[in-house]
């Protein structure tokens, strides 16, 4: 290593990590040793540039089961029965090959469930792709909707939900967000650490080959740029027919008690899995690389450390069970191999056929990587493009219109009609029925809701307000279904922590994160951390994406988001107060600029709390969280859904100092669009703003009054297939 | 009436068919698709799903099981067997049912609740229909003498046929009448908290086969 660059630094190392390696191991790494280094040290492995700020978070909670630091994060349902839940990204594999990246981060999400002894339910997904009249983005929309649906539906778990956005700042660096729901019986939950010296570590799943090999450090932790074709080979390929048998596989296993932990094997395979089972239980791990089973005979122990071959799981089993383990494998045709043990000394050592390839302190391996400051430094403004695509001033009808049909806004029927919504037979609300998933659970005696969303335009405007947006969002959600709150994981997508803006950004949203959290009582259970999401053109829209699991104890009397009946009257709820900053609107006209208001969690909190009672009791006929587009949107989509029309005003919002155009389009927390009977709303405190009916859709605004047919509205909601086709 | 639910390595919906049973028998039990003997079971289902992964072809490898020798052999003495989505393909595919199950006219998945009408009855049925692979197809010939023969169980409703299968056709039995395929997922129709119950009407029909 004498010329050129050292390999360390082709591996992501900086030169004084790789000082303090060789300080840590009293000599320079063999080859062994610097690739696991290089990949546990890497920004996806090590979270070097944002450990210290998720410090921030609140994670306690009485209804947790298991927070932050194992493989899922998990809640209390009651009844002895525990949820587990987890959202991780597949950003950079799926830019680089949508149908595979995505369907195999859907396959990585859920062993992260069932390596917990949680059977997976749901599956949820968070999309952003560049606009779709570029060829690319459509591309990457195709792909990535087809791998999930491929994955998903192959395996038999429900995809009940998810979100997507198109906007320019992806289009070079999409993200790929999946989420798993698992349920268990809480007694049955196992962990991830490694214990009993001398037990057996046994290898599950498929063998393993070179593919996905360096996935974690040169994909996972470098900007996006030209020359992403040749990192092909690093995305990995998924195969749900084996994840499938592995799932029923370790679910058996689990179920008769056979194994003492269980942990997945995902970004930097073997190296991660039992680098952090040993770490977590204090124990050292021999690994014999001769004993993997291989694809290729000729891999080297480094390429079998390493490697990211998918549908593989590590257990820890006493030696003397080993045989019956191996025999529940062998009844679910899924491979077995007993390739090392559980040692004394808290080291782990590679060997090839006995002789020792590579050796290191657990501690050094896991928890030695040095972890960094930000220097955040807040951008003088609006630091992405603009581009106008309505005119300021243009007809309010033709700017309804342009908002229904902004595939942000349109119907996604397009997209999760590829996915199965039903397998399990859990699903009470389908996709778009009403604003959060709602999954019942017999054996609970109740049910679960589930919201995903963050809105990344807004968090760009305003990285600590848009962040608390992005919870209340959820929140919101799941009061619509009349679920509260039982806890809450993210995704943290951000551009490169090193450089001062992306840092700024970085920063404010997790405080925001933290706030909002605080704010409501909810813990956060888990979450997952992607950097460096940048293209040629910049950084990605900064986008926290926030997943809440909320209780609800009757999924009867769960209402949808459709107008029901003719002559209900229609109410808004809560402190709703619309501007057009960061809104669609806003982004059709070009005049994106930094800053949103700041909402009242508060006085959001008690909307919810009195949207939720009133949900429960079976009050109301449609409950819809107001969000992008505003009220006039809400309203169209509640006329839309329920195939009825309506005759509105919104003239009232000019009392919170709405302009007709606020009222209409502004955006912003705290609004919930509900129908029903008149003396109800009146009793809960609603804001009367008309009444179901018709074939029109009028909302009174001023000088900006409107009024389309539903079926022009429709069309317009219902233009995405075209969109995703690039013929409309 | 008892029901055995087939299960393959890949079979996605087996615990739902094996809840829609129990709702509408007297019991239900899983049979594993290596399993030679049904085990006393009054009448079969094979579920949805991807058995095998369906790598090669849908159903083509979950045809050569044990379990569906065994089935083939109860299926002739006159049992009640219903082949769901996969299952229709294997049944298809172990020349218990006609014709074949093609790729989706758009070549896409499709997830979305379809209404069906009975052949004869003309009764309407709203059930969920979630495949890739769900065109059915057979020669013209033997399309006429199904029709005359009055094997074909259901059709999908006027713009329900989305899958584009030949003369809209959602399900076929056998000569007997004692299997029956369709695409639709029935076990996904028998609780109105997760959409319809008209799903326990298909299994009606087979039971009324057994009595």
């Amino acid at each position: 290593m004498t010329v050129g660059t050292p390999k360390y630094r082709e591996l992501g190392l900086t030169d004084s990590e790789y000082e303090l390696i060789v300080e840590k191991l009293g000599r320079e790494p063999n080859d062994v040793e610097l690739a696991m280094f290089s990949l546990l040290w890497s920004e996806h492995c090590a979270y070097k540039h944002s450990r210290k700020l998720l410090r921030r978070l609140p994670t306690e909670g009485e209804r947790v089961v298991m927070g932050p630091g194992e493989n899922a994060g998990a809640v209390d349902v009651g009844n002895g029965y525990a949820v587990a839940f987890k959202v991780e990204s597949h950003n950079h594999p799926s830019a680089v090959e949508p149908f595979q990246g995505a369907a195999t981060g859907v396959g990585g999400i859920m062993r992260d469930v069932f390596a917990i002894g949680a059977r997976p339910i749901a599956i949820l997904d968070s999309l952003r792709f560049g606009e779709l009249d570029s060829v690319r983005s459509r591309h990457l929309l195709d792909g990535a909707v087809r791998g999930i649906g491929h994955y998903g539906n192959s395996i038999g778990v429900a995809t009940v939900g998810g979100e997507i956005y198109f906007e320019e700042p992806y289009e070079h660096n999409c993200l790929v967000n999946a989420m798993c729901i698992g349920f268990a019986k809480t007694a049955d939950m196992v962990r991830a650490a490694a214990a009993g010296v001398g037990n057996s570590i046994v290898l599950m799943g498929a063998s393993t080959g070179r593919d996905g090999i360096g996935g974690a450090s040169v994909l996972a932790s470098a900007e996006l740029g030209e020359g992403d074709e040749a990192k092909r080979p690093t995305v990995q390929i998924g195969d749900p027919f084996e994840e499938s048998k592995l799932l029923e596989c370790c679910l058996e296993l689990l179920e008769k008690g056979l194994l003492v932990s269980l942990q997945d094997l995902g970004a930097a395979g073997l190296t991660s899995s039992a680098g952090e089972m040993a770490s977590a239980g204090g124990v050292g791990i021999d690994i014999d690389v001769a004993r993997v089973p291989l694809r290729e005979a000729d891999m080297e122990p480094f390429e079998i450390m390493v490697s990211e071959s998918q549908e593989r799981m590590l257990a820890v089993v006493e030696p003397g069970r080993v045989e019956e383990v191996r025999a529940i494998c062998g009844k679910w045709q899924t491979g077995s191999a007993e390739i090392g043990a559980v040692t004394e000394g808290g080291r782990i050592r590679i060997l090839r056929d006995g002789e020792v390839v590579g050796e290191m302190p657990v501690g050094a391996l896991v928890d030695g990587c040095p972890l960094y400051d930000l220097d955040p430094v807040e951008p003088e403004g609006w630091i992405y493009g603009n581009r106008e695509t309505l005119a300021a001033g243009a007809a309010p009808e033709r700017e309804l219109l342009s908002l229904l049909s902004s595939p942000n806004i349109a119907s996604k029927r397009w997209a999760f009609e590829q996915y199965d919504s039903i397998v399990g037979s859990r699903t009470v609300r389908r996709p778009e029925q009403a604003d959060a998933a709602v999954l019942q659970l017999p054996e609970a005696g109740n049910a679960i809701a589930v919201s995903i969303d963050g809105n990344g335009r807004r968090v760009a405007c305003d990285p600590y307000e848009g962040t608390i947006e992005a919870v209340l969002e959820c929140a919101q959600n799941l009061a619509c279904v009349g679920a509260e709150p039982l806890g809450l994981t993210n995704c943290l997508n951000f551009g490169n922590p090193e450089k001062p803006a992306g840092a700024w950004q970085l920063d404010r949203a997790v405080s925001g994160l933290a706030d909002a959290c605080n704010a409501l009582g909810v813990p956060v259970v888990g979450g997952n951390v992607s950097l460096y999401n940048e293209g040629p053109d910049g950084p990605i829209y900064p986008t926290p994406v926030v997943a809440m699991v909320g209780e609800l104890p009757d999924p009867e009397q769960v209402a949808g988001n459709a107008f029901v009946r003719e002559g209900d009257a229609i109410g808004l709820v809560g402190p709703f107060e619309p501007s057009l900053a960061g809104s669609e609107l806003a982004k059709q006209r070009g005049e994106l600029k930094m800053g949103l208001p700041r909402p009242d969690v508060a006085s959001v909190a008690a909307a919810c709390e009195l949207v939720r009672t009133a949900v429960r009791a079976g009050k109301l006929a449609s409950v819809h969280d107001v969000s992008d587009g505003g009220l006039a949107v809400a309203v169209a989509e509640s006329a839309i859904a329920g195939g009825i029309g309506c005759e509105t005003n919104v003239e009232h919002l000019r009392e919170r100092g709405a302009q007709p155009e606020e009222a209409l389009f502004g955006e912003g927390p705290g609004g919930f669009l509900v129908s029903g009977d008149r003396a109800t709303l009146e009793e809960l405190g609603a804001v009367l703003i008309g009444t179901v009916g018709g074939e029109q859709i009028a909302i009174g605004a001023g000088d900006r009054s409107l009024s389309i047919s539903l079926t022009t509205a429709r069309d317009a909601w219902q233009s995405l297939p075209r969109q995703a086709a690039g013929v409309g | 009436m008892i029901w055995g639910v087939l299960q393959f390595p890949g079979s996605c919906d087996e615990r739902d068919a094996l809840n829609a049973c129990e709702l509408h028998g007297d019991g239900a039990r899983l049979v594993w698709h290596e399993s030679r003997e049904l085990d006393g079971v009054d009448g079969v289902v094979v579920p949805g799903g991807f058995s095998y992964g369906d790598y090669l072809r849908a159903g083509a490898i979950a045809r050569f099981s044990p379990a569906m020798e065994a089935v083939a052999e109860a299926a002739a003495g006159g049992m009640p067997v219903l082949g769901i989505c996969n299952g229709f393909q294997v049944l298809c595919e172990a020349g218990l049912l006609p014709g074949a199950l093609l790729r989706n006219v758009e070549l896409r998945f499709r997830c979305h609740q379809v209404e069906l009408i009975e052949e004869g009855s003309g009764e309407r049925l709203s059930i969920p229909a979630k495949h890739g692979e769900g065109r059915y197809y057979a020669p013209e010939e033997m399309l006429d003498r199904l029709e005359a023969n009055g094997q074909v169980a259901y059709r999908y409703a006027d713009g329900h046929n989305s899958n584009g299968s030949v003369r809209d056709i959602a399900g076929v039995t056998n000569e007997r009448g004692n299997v029956l395929g369709l695409m639709p997922h029935p076990e996904h129709a028998v609780d109105p908290l997760t959409g319809s119950t008209d799903g326990l009407r298909v299994f009606d029909r087979l039971a009324r086969v057994a009595a």
